[in-house]
């Protein structure tokens, strides 16, 4: 008999005004009980209406199934199946505009938490389970995957899975990409990201950190000398966006990538790193995604006073996801919509006094679809604050594309690749941020999946 | 782990190290930077490749003791390893077509302008060398300079060695009995840059500085070394280390590269301490 109650079960948290003054993860996860309970919510559909909205297709009803049974280890395995990172996506995946969204519990009352499940199995694995992973049978095909973020693991795990030897270059002296340096340790702790860093070894997969390719070595060499077959590009988010307003670079001004870095993988916020970070008594936050989200919190918990986030659309189309939004608040973080800044002022010392914006309402939509907001007139005001971090996104790095010849790129820059992720080079494949611009972890998982087929597709088709 | 194979006191507060690194050796150039890490806790800073040897695998740096990092750095000898050794960052310098080109080195400076200056002498420009230092105990790299340049001026604040005076005299001094440059290479603290390209400015001679701001990733992206060229954002780790001097915005980066200036003296004192050694 299904349980037919109408709300998921909560997420176990720690209080919010004890949470936003540590680093320890802010949700604590299922208890079994709660999981089983919570998965004897799905209805088991025969056409799998959530397995569509998930980028990666791990096999939900079959997964949920198994917890009602108490069969965490099965459920880990069908869930293993087809994502690498499970721990990784049940934290950090938008559920609510993917599986979740399809839900047909959600249609009268909230969906099934597939994501808090998905999360419990992983965790229970981790935590039980001593199995490593079983290596595949070597096929004798190398392939070198550029990049260690949740493209470039995904893409590395399914290949090893498919019995490729494959060498993943890691540009950073530690592997994870924005897993380690960019989602804070509050929201996804680094010991997860390790461990499925360490299950991808256990398969075979050779990770070489402090290797910048394009720089140390190009691709060319790669496929050259080196003898790789293939390679995937998943090189990530690049140079920080600016807004090009007076006052960018004053000295308590950031982009969000660089407080986050200093904070996430150089643990600048633990009293012996060797790792400055500036610690600001008001903070104003510019952007309304997950990375402006990761930064306020993590601002916040730096010892901040006031944190404010500045937007400039309305509450209703902020792309950071629902459960950081509503942490973020509960945190206390302030949030300043319909806001945009015009001048980042000047007070002693080259650092920030204050910020000047403008109000703005909502026009026409634009070709995104949202509405396009557009300025009031004459309605400048100042917000007291004494750092800025601006979380407006990336464009792609430079250095793959200005190295690699015949790679045909966007005129702003990402790596162009077809649905398929074939680029414009025979053997060269990408995806993630470095073809779609900044979008979310589990997007570029999903495209790691999808090189991995072709690329097996690529060389199978070369041998034959 | 990146092995020490060589290291070399140059002067008091200066070091050269020479690591064992056979990937970035294969691949430096005058001009690109490194990125270290001195042990699993440390920091991440960049330095400039000072030379390398693409046979035996190893690159050259040469810093001065500034700061914490620098000072746990001094305190490994050859055979200790550093933990992580990243590069060649940024783009090599330009030196195509060069024929007569004066290399200006302040300080610590002079360890990165001395593989420029190697480079042009190799292709046979004629190399006009004017280093700058604030007295002789500090003079670092002259027999290298000396074998690399068909003139060498040496400057010390105090007189206590070579010419007292700036460098800016110097290079005057050069600009005014004829000497024709096709470029001025300026590498050393941010007030040189600043003064050697204000000077070049009024003979309209081309001028190339190169920056050494604050860095994490190197990269390109975090975005913290971002400068003001000729009014836009430029990002040292990506579009240079090296700029045209005449555009770039020296106030700025001055103030930038104080942004931890607090925290860096604590962090410091507190390596001194560890190293048990007075803190100068």
């Amino acid at each position: 008999m299904p349980n037919m109650s109408l709300q998921k079960h909560e997420m176990p948290s720690q209080a919010p005004d004890v949470r936003n003054k540590n680093f320890y993860e802010v949700t604590l996860g299922y208890t079994a009980e709660t999981a089983i309970d919570e998965a004897k919510r799905c209805l088991n559909c025969k056409n799998k209406p959530c397995m569509g909205g998930c980028p990666v297709r791990i096999h939900i009803p079959e997964f949920i199934a198994k917890v009602a049974e108490g069969e965490f280890e099965e459920a880990y395995h069908i869930i293993q199946q087809t994502s690498s990172l499970p721990a990784v996506c049940g934290r950090v995946c938008p559920q609510e505009t993917q599986c979740e969204q399809k839900c047909v519990r959600g249609i009268k009352g909230e969906p099934v938490a597939i994501g808090r499940l998905e999360r419990f199995v992983a965790d229970w694995h981790n935590a039980n389970s001593c199995d490593l992973p079983v290596k595949a049978e070597p096929n004798g095909h190398k392939v070198a995957v550029v990049g260690s973020g949740p493209a470039g693991l995904t893409c590395a795990g399914d290949l090893a899975k498919r019995g490729y030897e494959v060498t993943v270059f890691e540009a950073l002296h530690l592997a994870g990409g924005v897993l380690v340096y960019g989602i804070p340790e509050f929201r996804l702790p680094k010991l997860i990201v390790q461990k499925e860093i360490d299950n991808l070894i256990a398969l075979g997969v050779k990770v070489e950190t402090n290797m910048v390719i394009g720089r140390v070595l190009s691709i060319d060499e790669l496929m050259g000398e080196y003898g790789f077959e293939a390679v995937f590009i998943g090189s990530g988010a690049g140079l920080p966006r600016f807004m090009n307003i007076p006052g960018e670079n004053l000295k308590s001004v950031f982009s969000a990538n660089e407080f986050l870095t200093r904070v996430n993988l150089m643990k600048a916020y633990k009293e012996n790193s060797r790792t400055p970070v500036f610690h600001a008594q008001k903070v104003a936050v510019v952007g309304g995604g997950n990375v402006a989200m990761d930064a306020a919190r993590c601002a916040k918990r730096l010892g901040a006073e006031e944190v404010s986030i500045v937007y400039r659309r309305s509450e209703a189309e902020l792309p950071a996801r629902a459960e950081e939004v509503e942490h973020a608040k509960e945190e206390g973080i302030v949030f300043r919509f319909l806001t945009n800044p015009t001048a980042i002022l000047e007070g002693e010392n080259g650092l920030v006094s204050g910020m000047t914006c403008i109000r703005m309402e909502l026009g026409e939509p634009d070709a995104s679809g949202r509405r396009r907001p557009v300025e009031v007139p004459g309605s400048e005001f100042t917000i007291d604050c004494d750092a800025v971090i601006m979380a407006l996104g990336t464009s792609p790095n430079p250095l793959i594309k200005n190295t690699t010849k015949g790679l045909d790129t966007q005129r702003w820059g990402g790596i162009i690749a077809d649905e398929r992720g074939q680029t414009s080079r025979p053997g060269v494949f990408a995806g993630g941020d470095a073809v779609t611009g900044a979008a979310t972890v589990i997007l570029a998982m999903g495209a790691g999946k999808t090189a991995a087929e072709s690329i097996d597709a690529y060389i199978r088709s070369k041998h034959q | 782990m990146y092995p020490i194979v060589k290291k070399r006191e140059l002067n008091p507060t200066v070091t050269l190290m020479e690591v064992s690194a056979p990937f970035v050796a294969k691949k430096a150039e005058p001009g690109q930077f490194i990125i270290l890490r001195v042990d699993e806790a440390g920091e991440r800073i960049p330095l400039t490749v000072a030379d390398f040897d693409r046979e035996k695998g190893t690159v050259t740096i040469i810093f001065q003791i500034v700061g914490g990092t620098t000072e746990r750095l001094n305190h490994l000898n050859e055979g200790d390893g550093i933990h992580d050794f990243v590069g060649p960052l940024g783009e090599p310098s330009h030196t195509e077509g060069l024929k007569k080109v004066a290399v200006i080195g302040g300080g610590v400076g002079c360890a990165i302008a001395y593989p420029v200056a190697k480079k042009l002498h190799g292709q046979g420009a004629e190399v006009h060398s004017v280093v700058g230092f604030r007295n002789k105990d500090l003079v670092i790299l002259e027999e290298e300079f000396r074998a690399v340049s068909d003139v060498y001026k040496l400057m010390t604040d105090d007189g206590s060695k070579g010419e007292k005076g700036l460098v800016t005299d110097a290079l005057k001094a050069l600009i005014e009995a004829g000497n024709a440059y096709d470029e001025v290479i300026a590498i050393g603290p941010v007030v040189m840059m600043k003064f050697v390209s204000l000077l070049t400015k009024q003979y309209g001679i081309k001028t190339v500085v190169s920056m050494n701001p604050i860095m994490i990733d190197g990269t390109g992206m975090c975005g913290c070394c971002r400068l003001s060229v000729g009014g836009k954002m430029k990002f040292a780790c990506v579009d240079g280390p090296d700029f045209d001097g005449h555009e770039v915005d020296y106030d700025e980066i001055l103030k930038r590269a104080s942004t931890y200036k607090e925290f860096e003296a604590r962090e410091r004192e507190a390596a001194c301490n560890l190293f048990k050694k007075e803190v100068k």
